[in-house]
């Protein structure tokens, strides 16, 4: 049973979906929906705790030994990543009960479920895997399901936001995979362990280099980088609320990890940073994204979308730990993969609430006028996950940001400290927006009183609790995140 | 054979990638942008099979007579990939059938118009 850990992961919620479109019954589909993400986190912590004991772990499917068959491999950044996506898993599906029973029409609630665990599936087995070319499918199982769920949106603009999304997301895809059909043709293997030994031998460095320009890209868009970000902003803003809570921590954090995989341990980091410019466009994206997408947040009228634009710009500080390459910075962007992804989605988590309570129609920042005395414990949620997203001391933010300092003074980079700071400012002022129309703003005649159902609020409180706590006790966010740098920059210089 | 001639299925994806990525991003009608993205998707299945193909190769068969084969993997991935871009399209096509039953148009300015009159607008000051 448990040398079968790294598939049985994946297969969980895959086996749930079809199981649930055939019994057609919206209780039963959340029941395995939720187990099938409990399982997984069971999972995915044992996993970690393996790998973390005995170092990486290796699985061939079907018992054909790689390079030939298909390996899942889990190291120390595969098993950080899975228990990230595993546990918001976990957080948001008790959740989505209450969510989906008011966002989704009765006859459809059980098809979101199975989709939903198609995504999880999705998303753990492009973690998993150690194949080039099962990532891509995997990656396209969870796109198709996140393009339906965000169409499942209770306005009819989800519809376009998953068109486009839809779009963008597919020529991304097809980006990765003209990508990794040029290391194909370069190296003759699919197996990214055994391409990486292959493409040392490699003489003509002009297709690897596409293929490292066309992975970029595709994943970039994936990722939602700068100034590929379009498509990001109408979807989480359109999506149900759950949907959005589970794609914010987890959908775009994935494809974080996949373009770490390529530029660590696929192709030579040394001859990534040192002879090509990667570090630099990197740094200059996550700068653009980190002013230009909070500036946006701070203008935007609409909740949903002003805290996916916070979304674009918080990406920015991940991709410019990426950047710096060096360990500071690689630890503050695997940590933020965390961080971020609780604090924002404990706020959608949140905003779900206020809507059911709201009723439907785009909530705009002036609907939270005088929450926190309609629904106190949400308005003390949504400030506490803000105050992480800024980066206040004894927040989890925080703890990123300083870690992102310490990088970038290692580099020399003076004038990156001060534009941490100045879009820490911009973030400031963006929570400000909403805590100033919850706290400080009267609620409007005749607004209804009462917190959301229980088991949402309890979703986002265990949520922005988190946040807190990790920004005391850094033990599992920054432990695991430097565990996996290490991993990542050992024996390279 | 001349370079160009031996490299025209090169030729081939890099025309069809181009094509297809323009259609994809120049068109406003919803339908005509799927058909861009269809047309740059078999781009990459010309990418994968045509090395795969050795002129005068055979299956991989281990036996008297068969001495140059041609690599059968590129031809069972690009099945796959081909599944893949069946079901997008699908999907692409039923979402666009949704867009016109909900706003009575496949024009996506149009669309856009309409969408602007959904969303919060910003207070008075």
């Amino acid at each position: 049973m448990r040398e079968h850990l790294p598939a049985l992961q994946v297969v969980l919620p895959l086996v749930a979906a079809p199981l649930i479109v055939l019994a057609r019954s919206p209780r039963f589909a959340w029941l395995a929906a939720t187990a099938a993400s409990y399982g997984a986190l069971v999972a995915a912590v044992l996993l970690a705790a393996e790998v973390a004991a005995g170092g990486t772990v290796s699985y061939a499917i079907g018992s054909w030994p790689p390079p030939w068959g298909i390996e899942y491999r889990v190291d120390p950044l595969s098993a950080f990543v899975l228990v990230l996506v595993a546990l918001t898993a976990s957080l948001v599906a008790p959740y989505a009960e209450r969510s989906i029973g008011a966002e989704i029409a009765a006859d459809r609630r059980y098809l979101a479920y199975a989709m939903y665990c198609l995504c999880l599936a999705g998303l753990l087995g492009m973690v998993a895997t150690g194949d080039a070319f099962n990532l891509f499918v995997f990656l396209e199982i969870a796109s198709l399901a996140t393009y339906v769920l965000i169409a499942l949106g209770p306005q009819r603009r989800a519809l376009l936001a998953a068109y486009q999304y839809m779009l963008m997301g597919t020529v991304g895809a097809t980006f990765y995979v003209i990508g990794v059909g040029l290391l194909y043709l370069m190296t003759g293997t699919l197996n990214l362990a055994d391409m990486a030994e292959r493409l040392h031998d490699v003489q003509e460095l002009r297709p690897v280099l596409a293929a490292l320009a066309f992975i970029t890209v595709g994943m970039g868009l994936k990722l939602a980088l700068f100034p590929l970000h379009q498509w990001l902003p109408n979807a989480y803003a359109c999506a149900p609320s759950m949907v959005s809570a589970f794609l914010a921590a987890t959908a775009t954090k994935v494809s974080v990890y996949v373009l770490l995989r390529y530029y660590y341990t696929v192709f030579d980091p040394w001859a990534l940073f040192e002879r090509l410019p990667t570090g630099e466009v990197l740094i200059a994206l996550s700068v653009a994204a980190m002013l230009v997408a909070s500036l946006v947040a701070v203008y935007e009228p609409d909740v949903k979308r002003l805290f996916a634009w916070s979304s674009v710009a918080q990406i920015g500080y991940i991709t410019l730990g990426i950047g710096l390459d060096n360990q500071a910075g690689l630890t503050a962007a695997l940590a933020h993969l965390l961080n971020h992804g609780i604090a924002k989605g404990a706020i959608f988590v949140l905003l779900g609430g206020v809507a059911l309570r709201a009723g439907a129609g785009a909530l705009g920042v002036a609907d939270l006028a005088g929450l926190a005395a309609r629904m106190p414990l949400t308005a003390l949620g949504l400030a506490i996950a803000g105050l992480s997203l800024i980066g206040v001391p004894g927040t989890a933010g925080f703890v990123t940001k300083w870690y992102l300092v310490l990088g970038a003074l290692e580099r020399g980079l003076w004038w990156l400290v001060a534009v941490v700071v100045a879009s820490s400012l911009l973030a400031a002022i963006y929570v400000w927006r909403v805590v100033e129309a919850a706290y400080l703003r009267p609620a409007p005649a005749g607004a209804g009183r009462g917190e959301a159902p229980a088991p949402m609020l309890a979703a986002a409180m265990a949520m922005a609790a988190l946040c807190v706590y990790f920004g005391f006790e850094t033990s599992f966010n920054v432990g695991a995140a430097r565990e996996a740098a290490d991993f990542l920059t050992r024996g390279l210089r | 054979m001349s370079a160009a001639a031996s490299h025209f299925s090169y030729w081939a994806t890099i025309a069809l990638l181009i094509g297809g990525l323009y259609i994809l991003i120049a068109r406003g009608n919803l339908f005509k942008k799927l058909i861009g993205l269809a047309i740059m998707q078999t781009s990459v299945y010309l990418l994968y099979i045509a090395p795969g193909k050795l002129i005068g190769g055979t299956a991989p068969i281990v036996a008297e007579g068969y001495a140059t084969y041609s690599n059968p993997l590129p031809h069972v991935l690009i099945l796959t990939a081909i599944v893949v871009g069946v079901a997008t399209l699908a999907l692409g096509l039923a979402i666009v059938v949704r867009i016109r039953e909900a706003y009575g148009t496949v024009e996506e300015d149009e669309v856009l118009k309409l969408d602007r009159a959904d969303a919060p607008q910003r207070p008075e000051r």
